[in-house]
């Protein structure tokens, strides 16, 4: 492992019942790195993705984060791991529909302990950020597709996270605003040194990450290593 | 499918053969001859069924081409049959013709249009000579995906014109990407019927 290496897997097994859906996959990510990981449906990249994240635990290999062995930690010790450094973007944006959008980018804050004004605060700055501050009060029901992902995409960097795990962020969204998206989150990822761990199936999405990686019948390959 | 220009456009008869002559057709030769020895007329027979389609080639192309081929020593004749008419020279490939032929196979193509063909080609030809398709796959994979990285970076540092300018090409690059996933996931069911 390398001294700027921030997250490795190592001969990654995963399987649901008796099917396989991880078999000795492999990846690693560096500091500040974008990376996509693509592959056709059922290739086994979102339950890779989830494995990263310490959200399912493989039945073999090693996830190292930071000298902390991920598939033998607590499962506390991993809740607070996600709450503290990891970042979260999904497809459909998950946004908590009872609370505005102000308060869904805050809400990871507040998960961590902060109190609610500088939570806000600072949940208000990243609304600015992502081009959606007019929607601070508004609830997730009353905004579009794109501003809903936009406002995801602050809600996964407002705690400055080591690492954002983005599953398919740009798959319910027509090309505009799905690049609207990637322009965001590639461009605050960068601005604030975090790695970005991208599930896409688009390879014009996967063309804003530094290099791809393939999983295919639930093993990787480093495309940018084939050449 | 029928050839022509009907009332639907170009079909892939009429498609395939404009384009078809772009690839190299030495190292089609080559790949065919790494498959099996043979004559002049059967190289030709076995590349006009699986390449040509109703475009085929001129027995003096492949005369041509292997007469270079013989020269630059990528092939040899491994045995001269005499028969009614002229002599018959059967033509095999050297170590060098090999080490050629899968130099190309390696080699990604410079992403472009209408590149299919050119990456079918080398496909069959790999699943022919008992190479690994889905590598070749993965490298133009590569090669493609680096090509839109740096265009993306272009784009993000561009005016409106440039965007619009590499979002063209990019689409473009993305339909290439779409076809290589497919046949990379159709590649057992091309690896059993280029052995029928």
């Amino acid at each position: 492992m390398t001294a700027d290496t921030l997250l490795k897997a190592e001969g990654i097994h995963k399987s649901f019942g008796s099917t396989p859906a991880l078999s000795g996959a492999s990846l690693s990510i560096t500091a500040g790195e974008l990376v996509a990981v693509m592959g056709p449906s059922g290739s086994g990249k979102s339950t890779l993705l989830h494995c990263l994240a310490g959200i399912l635990r493989p039945e073999q290999g090693s996830i190292d984060y930071q000298g902390l062995e991920l598939t033998t930690s607590a499962d506390s010790r991993l809740s607070a791991l996600r709450r503290s450094d990891f970042g979260f973007l999904f497809q459909f944006g998950q946004l908590v529909p009872e609370l505005s959008c102000l308060e869904n980018v805050a809400l990871p804050l507040r998960l961590n302990g902060m109190r609610r004004r500088p939570a806000e605060e600072r949940a208000a700055e990243w609304l600015e950020r992502t081009d959606v501050a007019d929607l601070a009060a508004k609830r997730p029901g009353e905004i579009s597709g794109g501003q809903g992902q936009r406002v995801g995409v602050a809600r996964a960097l407002v705690t400055q996270p080591k690492v954002v795990f983005a599953d398919e962020p740009t798959g319910a969204l027509d090309s505009l605003n799905g690049e609207r998206v990637m322009r965001l989150l590639a461009g605050a990822a960068r601005d604030s040194g975090t790695a970005v761990v991208l599930v896409t199936h688009e390879s014009r999405v996967a063309a804003y990450a530094d290099r791809e990686v393939v999983v295919r019948d639930g093993r990787t390959r480093d495309l940018t290593a084939a050449i | 499918m029928e050839g022509g220009v009907g009332p639907g456009g170009y079909t892939c008869h009429v498609y395939m053969p404009c384009i078809v002559t772009v690839m190299s057709l030495g190292h089609t030769l080559l790949g065919l001859l790494e498959d099996h020895p043979s004559h002049g007329y059967d190289i030709k027979r076995v590349y006009d069924e699986r390449f040509g389609h109703d475009r085929p080639l001129h027995y003096g192309q492949v005369y041509a081409t292997l007469s270079r081929l013989l020269k630059n020593g990528l092939v040899e004749v491994d045995a001269v049959e005499a028969g009614d008419g002229p002599e018959r020279k059967r033509y095999s490939i050297t170590e060098a013709g090999v080490t050629d032929v899968g130099a190309w196979l390696a080699r990604p193509e410079s992403p472009e249009p209408y590149l299919q063909s050119t990456l079918y080609t080398k496909v069959v030809l790999a699943l022919l000579t008992g190479r690994a398709a889905a590598d070749i796959l993965d490298t133009q994979r590569g090669e493609h995906l680096r090509l839109m990285r740096e265009l993306t970076r272009r784009k993000l540092d561009g005016d409106l014109a440039d965007q619009l300018v590499c979002d063209h090409a990019l689409f473009h690059l993305e339909a290439d990407l779409r076809w290589l996933e497919l046949t990379s996931a159709r590649l057992d069911e091309l690896a059993v019927a280029v052995r029928r």
